[in-house]
């Protein structure tokens, strides 16, 4: 195992209880995630996998009361010191992270406008208002999200038009466009016929040169063979975490091959 | 063969009943275009109710249904949002909306005595702006609870896509999810509006009536409505072809603001 690997966040002792809830649906989880990895969280329905991925770029506050304990830090790019995310307070700490930390849904979900409006908007939000540097990260992300070829020549159309594959690779170009440090993906392909998702694969393969990835899956499949680490839940603990081959060709826990094999889920 | 039988009855059955539904609707267009076409004049259009024509009146139920419609909707959609998006299924937000739903089904009779005791009678005279105040009152819990409903049907997930880019609360409202719902928060006003048009007793005691052109809504102010109540009860021949002309252009207003109301709701990508 290559040994350089360098965390870029790291989870400690996290409990997340959602507002009403009686039991904790994370339990004190502790898990490392790489930089320029892609970490696989695996896992049954309503193991706390997508509770613990949407913690990691706080996007549970837009709804109230829902409460942390422990830490979430994030290394920063300036000072590289590691940041506990869970102390963030204000409106534009929260911004700040959202660019740092972005997301992509289960559903495809294209703004109601123009394709390039949709890749513009976390840019303009940033502050970038120049045409022409907006012009230019926009092809970049396009072009990184392997989408470009396909709507050039429609850039001005509106992206409620495309596939659900395309608007799927929108939707990632849109958020590789604010050079994020880590994507969170939620069931990206979930949605999505055998030939999007593959090319959605590929298109996450691709990214890791310059981002970190999380992803939650559903399909072991895809997690084995698109992740260098895996993690697995249950019940809101983390019940294995390790190098993805490891986890799943020798795991070290009983219930992970139970589940790995199909003998529940 | 029970069972067939029973098919046939309750597909005979609903039949008639759709028919008979269907039937005195053209029975009340055909009549409503028959009466109204041959009353109609070009002298209908130019001229003042003093002198037997409309125009007046169609500027006064205009005027006032505009003024009640700019107040409203920026009131209704904010009230909207505020249910939606910013109230957290609270107690206070959902009495808010039961009584906002109630309101939509209160009798308009009840809204105009209401008026007439807060805006006509410290006054003195019926006037213009309690007839607006009365159609707005009409209108609000219509446009609240369209807003609401159609803003409903954005996913969530836009919203959190919008926030996962850095976008704040109220930029990805107005920006984003009033973007997406804009098709049924414009048919809601349309159709809103459409319902306004047509009311009178709102208007009997408000605004009343006025047989002059005037823009003064400080007086008496003219209404298409209640002038085809009042014209419809008079002796004479010429004010009741009168009443069957605007009775007419009436219905055809309302049915066109409501054939736009559903092709808007139709084209998609708006």
């Amino acid at each position: 195992m290559n040994t350089t690997q360098k965390p870029i966040m790291e989870i400690k002792d996290l409990r997340f209880i959602y507002p009403g809830a009686a039991q904790p649906t994370l339990k004190g989880n502790n898990l490392t995630i790489y930089e320029n990895q892609i970490t696989a969280m695996i896992g049954p329905s309503g193991c706390g996998k997508s509770t613990l991925l949407r913690a990691l770029n706080r996007i549970h506050d837009l709804y109230p009361g829902c409460k942390y304990d422990g830490e979430i830090l994030l290394r920063s790019n300036t000072t590289g010191e590691m940041n506990d995310i869970l102390k963030l307070r204000k409106e534009n700490e929260f911004i700040k992270l959202r660019q740092q930390v972005g997301m992509i849904f289960q559903k495809p979900t294209p703004f109601p406008m123009s394709i390039y409006d949709n890749v513009a908007y976390g840019l303009r939000l940033s502050g970038i208002k120049n045409k022409g540097e907006l012009d230019g990260r926009i092809e970049k992300a396009l072009k990184e999200a392997a989408i470009w070829d396909e709507v050039k020549n429609r850039l001005n159309d509106s992206a409620m038009g495309m596939s659900g594959g395309q608007q799927q690779r929108l939707c990632i170009a849109r958020s590789v466009a604010l050079k994020p440090k880590v994507l969170l993906f939620d069931e990206p392909t979930s949605a999505l016929d055998p030939i999007s998702t593959a090319a959605i694969e590929e298109l996450i393969s691709e990214l890791k040169k310059d981002v970190t990835v999380v992803i939650v899956t559903h399909n072991m499949q895809q997690a084995s063979r698109l992740s260098d680490y895996t993690t697995f839940m249950y019940l809101g603990d983390i019940i294995e975490f390790g190098p993805t081959e490891e986890v799943f060709l020798n795991p070290r826990e009983k219930l992970t091959e139970d589940y790995i094999t199909g003998r529940f889920g | 063969m029970n069972r067939l039988l029973l098919n046939k009855i309750i597909l005979i059955l609903s039949t008639l009943s759709a028919f008979v539904g269907i039937g005195f609707l053209f029975w009340i267009l055909v009549t409503l275009t028959y009466k109204g076409v041959a009353s109609l004049q070009l002298t209908t259009f130019t001229h003042d109710l003093v002198e037997g024509g409309i125009r007046n009146l169609l500027v006064g139920q205009f005027t006032m249904a505009g003024i009640a419609t700019l107040v409203t909707v920026p009131l209704g959609v904010m009230a909207g949002i505020y249910l939606r998006e910013y109230g957290n299924a609270t107690r206070v937000t959902s009495i808010i909306r039961n009584l906002s739903d109630i309101m939509t089904s209160a009798p308009s009779i009840v809204i105009g005595v209401f008026v007439f005791a807060f805006l006509v009678e410290p006054f003195g005279t019926f006037n213009g702006w309690a007839g607006a105040a009365s159609l707005g009152i009409m209108m609000l819990p219509i446009i609240i609870s369209t807003t609401d409903n159609m803003l409903a049907l954005v996913p969530k997930e836009l919203r959190e896509a919008g926030i996962a880019l850095g976008g704040s609360k109220h930029k990805i409202i107005l920006q984003i999810v009033l973007q997406a719902a804009k098709v049924g928060v414009t048919t809601g006003i349309l159709l809103s509006f459409a319902r306004i048009i047509g009311e009178t007793a709102p208007l009997l005691f408000t605004s009343s009536n006025n047989q002059f052109f005037t823009m003064d809504m400080n007086s008496q102010f003219p209404s298409l409505t209640v002038s085809i109540y009042n014209l419809a009860t008079y002796p004479d021949e010429a004010s009741r072809n009168l009443a069957w002309a605007a009775s007419f252009v009436l219905t055809a207003i309302v049915l066109f603001i409501n054939l736009v109301g559903r092709f808007v709701t139709r084209s998609k990508h708006l």
